[in-house]
């Protein structure tokens, strides 16, 4: 193997797995960009503002962005308190062994594909036939599913956090005779809580786009949402439905939709990066 | 957490004067570790659950059909002769799953390599900063890009060049459709490349520099040193981060479900639309005519909730030994 051969040979190898980086790249540009010209063509304040309408009079989305805003916040009042009391457990409970156990299972519910935690809320909350709470179609049973999917993510994200607050702040406590719960919800919990909050941040974003939890429990409803055992619609739901249509218009609010949806989760992950940035510095990665 | 916390200050307030603080202590320190301890059981609790209710709601169909379940492709909902096989959904599945995978790994692992060994720090960061976007889109928006722009470009342009020139192959025949098994391979490459990505860097930036510039040391050159260096530090990893991804790719629905064209049948040619267990599901669920019918499409999920499951602790077991701590969705 003469050196320029294997000169070439570098080059040519580099230059292909650059070409491989621009050409995963592609489709993201791709995307971006129709979604700006698709999307902003559509993006009015009447678009954002306004509630559903038939097709031919120019309907708005604020009715599922109102229903994704109450999902979410039901998810977010099911799994938080779960999830805090989970990480807690796992970063600073007595028994390691029980600790390691739910940290596998964590990791297993978090593999759970989207759609079958849907079928198992459709089953176990939404039927109305068996062994089933039966609420029907319901912004409750759309909240769980959306719990069960941040539960796992936001449990190991609070582990993580009050695991990075050091064991000596601990001991600093302990010594000066506060009982371990003290401390550990009064002093590492409080410093705990701006990492907390970026995971929770995380979570959401992650789930707020997710659509497959929410065809069989919140389903999908042109009003404004109401009661909690009432149908409600999503920003990700109404996408799905409207890209399917047939109607020029539906399609041209799906691309709509799509932009505010995008736009809204990629501020939020923005917005938490640059925070965690800010307060831990270049070397933190959220 | 503040009404944790309100609750011992309430409870300290209520009961401190009759009692010594020291019991106080030890009742409240108790009750926060079994709060604790039940929270922690929630989980197992949950997966429990979760497979219970699977199997109760599949039931009528397990035991209607039992293994023909598997390998039969009927699928006829008309009352008086109801009967279910899952196996075109299934053979979609992993077809479509499996072929995502091939594309996405090499250029994955190749984009890892070059974001760590050739790119400067200020590029690596944009470029992880674009790939991470890559894994912020939901899934919906994926679908709806791929029904308007990647659909009609894979059969206005791709279609075309791949029939004239490959069409003797039967995975390049007939029939041709406007959404189709191709459709779904790309869309879904497209997104667990991000999950390849992150797995293979984390992997790769693990792998000490001494490794690197013992390599450069004996002359070796740039991509001598990747390959004799730094990918075989990575392999349990690389192979890790590609079953995680196809667990991902098994499973995921909403993209496919928009451009895999819902055809149910087997058909040897990627042009010819086609379903996966996830889009079935995804479909026609809601609008389930019977309770057989219901029962089937659950037992479809509990299949594919096993596969995922068994897919995913390989993944991790494998990626374990070597990279602490890595894992998660995404």
């Amino acid at each position: 193997m003469s050196p320029r051969y294997r000169r070439w040979k570098n080059r040519l190898m580099l230059g292909a797995m650059g070409l491989a980086l621009l050409i995963c790249l592609a489709p993201l540009a791709s995307l971006l960009f129709t979604l700006v010209v698709k999307g902003g063509s559509t993006l009015s304040l009447r678009f954002i503002t306004g509630p559903w309408r038939p097709v031919g009079e120019n309907g708005g989305i604020a009715h599922a962005i109102a229903g994704s805003v109450c999902l979410l916040g039901i998810a977010t009042a099911l799994a938080v308190p779960v999830g805090l009391a989970k990480g807690l457990f796992l970063a600073r409970g007595r028994s390691p062994r029980l600790g390691g156990m739910v940290r596998v299972l964590l990791d297993v519910m978090s593999g759970i594909p989207a759609i079958i935690v849907g079928v198992f809320i459709y089953t176990l909350v939404v039927r109305r036939s068996g062994f089933s709470l039966g609420t029907g179609f319901s912004m409750l049973a759309g909240g769980l599913a959306l719990a069960m999917i941040m539960l796992p993510i936001f449990a190991r994200t609070t582990e993580e956090a009050v695991r990075a607050i050091s064991t000596s702040v601990d001991e600093a406590g302990l010594a000066l005779g506060l009982p371990r719960y003290r401390v550990v919800l009064r002093i590492v919990l409080r410093s705990a809580v701006p990492a907390v909050l970026t995971g929770l941040f995380l979570a959401l974003a992650r789930v707020a786009g997710e659509a497959a939890p929410l065809l069989f429990t919140a389903f999908g409803s042109n009003e404004w949402p109401g009661s909690p055992l009432e149908p409600v619609g999503s920003l990700p739901a109404l996408l799905f439905d409207y890209a399917r249509q047939p109607f020029e218009e539906l399609v041209r609010q799906a691309w709509g939709a799509a932009l505010v949806l995008v736009a809204l989760i990629l501020a939020v992950r923005l917005a938490t990066h640059a925070y965690s940035h800010w307060r831990y510095g270049s070397g933190a990665n959220p | 957490m503040e009404a944790v916390i309100s609750k011992f200050e309430s409870a300290d307030q209520r009961t401190a004067p009759q009692r010594t603080g020291v019991t106080v202590r030890a009742r409240e320190g108790r009750l926060y570790h079994g709060l604790l301890t039940a929270a922690a059981l929630v989980a197992p609790a949950i997966l429990v659950l979760f497979v219970g209710v699977l199997v109760y709601g599949a039931w009528p169909s397990i035991r209607a059909f039992g293994l023909s379940f598997l390998t039969s492709s009927v699928w006829e909902p008309h009352p008086e002769r109801e009967q279910y096989g899952a196996l075109p959904f299934i053979v979609g599945t992993l077809i479509s799953a499996v072929l995502a995978l091939c594309l996405a790994a090499p250029f994955g692992i190749a984009v890892a390599t070059f974001l760590n060994e050739v790119l400067t720090s200020r590029w690596r960061s944009a470029a992880r900063f674009l790939i991470e976007v890559l894994a912020t889109i939901p899934s919906v928006v994926y679908g709806l890009w791929g029904i308007f722009v990647l659909a009609p470009w894979v059969s206005n342009t791709l279609q075309p060049v791949l029939a004239r020139s490959l069409g003797f192959l039967p995975i390049f025949g007939p029939p041709y459709e406007p959404r189709n098994m191709l459709c779904a391979v790309l869309i879904l490459a497209i997104m667990v490349l991000p999950i390849i990505v992150s797995i293979s860097l984390e992997a790769i930036r693990a792998v000490p520099a001494s490794y690197r510039e013992a390599a450069l040391g004996l002359g070796a050159t740039r991509w001598e040193m990747i390959r004799v260096a730094v990918w075989p530090a990575c392999g349990s990893a690389f192979a890790g981060g590609c079953i995680l991804a196809l667990g991902r790719a098994l499973g995921e629905t909403m993209a496919v479900t928009m451009v895999i064209g819902n055809g149910r049948r087997i058909s040897p040619s990627l042009f010819a639309a086609s379903d996966t267990v996830a889009s079935t599901i995804a479909n026609q669920f809601a609008e389930a005519p019977s309770d057989l019918f219901t029962a089937a499409l659950i037992e479809m999920a509990l299949l594919l909730f096993l596969v995922t499951l068994a897919v995913n602790v390989l993944a991790r077991w494998i990626i374990r030994p070597s990279l602490p701590g890595a894992g998660g969705r995404s």
